[in-house]
């Protein structure tokens, strides 16, 4: 399977997402350069992380409209995977591929630890190797991660099933202490309508190895290979 | 077609959290501003554009605010009136 890694001016997570995909998963990846108008036959594509565009205006605002958005958002409509990591996700957001927005940290602060999330969901396209209920640690690494969404969007998503990790402490509590930036019900995941675009803060793709402090990331990709290799 | 200059006001939009601009209220406070009840803290965008007349200036920032400049989820804009460049 071919993973198509979208790399923006500013992204900066786009050869973590290419090590874990071809070391880790031991598929093939590509990098797509923003101004390239061809997904190169990519099956799934990445929006990683990093400050595209200096996340001028707003974090993904300007990268929307860079010209392989219009590619992205034509796989994303016609049921190929897309999987937006931090900035990624501000982006698909700001694209209309999932609702919502994210906004400043609530504290302010840049936020860059290891954090919980609760598998939320475990029978999308990208969690079905989870349970539900399980605790994963995995990397956060952001300042505009608070999503937010009227109490209408964040009601259906969550009577729909769309909310699939959510920031948890070590008991699985959704405590307001393991919330690392003021997310709504601290919301750390969503997928889109169709269940096939999925937006995360944290980082899976930077906990793909043990010996770099947890691997409970790849099950994430080990999880859309399983469901679109089938 | 003449030139038109526009300013656009984007503020966060009410009622939804605002931690910036609690955190400058409270610097204030600090300062002796105790009387400050609430601040906002947004963008202030300032576009020079051709167009047929104000109205139709006014109309496609409009336009653009709901395209670019605001995000419809989290914030609100207000642009003034149009004023010759």
């Amino acid at each position: 399977m071919k993973f198509g890694i979208v790399t923006f001016p500013g992204s900066n997570c786009d050869y973590d997402a290419f090590h874990a995909v071809t070391e880790i998963l031991g598929e093939e990846a590509t990098y797509i350069w923003h101004k390239d108008h061809d997904l190169q036959g990519s099956d799934v594509i990445i929006l990683p992380g990093g400050f595209s565009y200096g996340d001028y205006l707003r974090a993904g605002a300007i990268a929307r409209f860079s010209p392989i958005m219009q590619e992205v958002v034509a796989h994303a409509k016609s049921g190929g995977p897309v999987l937006g990591i931090c900035n990624g996700f501000q982006i698909a957001c700001e694209a209309g591929l999932l609702p919502g927005a994210l906004m400043r940290n609530s504290h302010l602060q840049f936020v860059s630890a290891e954090v919980r999330i609760r598998v939320e969901n475990a029978e999308t396209l990208f969690t079905n190797l989870y349970e539900r209920g399980e605790l994963l640690r995995i990397p956060v690494a952001h300042g505009d991660g608070r999503f937010v969404a009227t109490p209408e969007v964040l009601d259906q998503l969550e009577g729909d099933g769309r909310v699939i990790f959510k920031y948890a402490d070590a008991d699985g509590n959704l405590s307001a202490d393991a919330n690392p930036n003021g997310s709504e019900r601290n919301i750390a995941g969503i997928i889109s309508e169709s269940g096939n675009v999925l937006g995360l803060m944290p980082h899976p793709e930077r906990a793909c190895s043990a010996l770099l402090g947890s691997s409970d990331g790849v099950r994430l990709l080990e999880s859309i290979l399983s469901r679109v290799a089938a | 077609m003449a030139k038109f200059r526009i300013a656009v006001h984007i503020t966060p939009r009410k009622g939804l959290l605002d931690p910036q601009g609690n955190a400058v209220k409270d610097a204030l406070h600090t300062l002796g501003f105790e009387p400050v009840k609430d601040v906002h803290v947004g963008r202030y965008i300032i576009i020079e554009t051709d167009a047929y007349d104000a109205i139709a200036a006014e109309d496609n920032v409009t336009d653009m605010c709901r395209k670019l400049l605001a995000n419809p989820v989290t914030e609100d804009f207000e642009i003034e009136s149009a004023v010759p460049a």
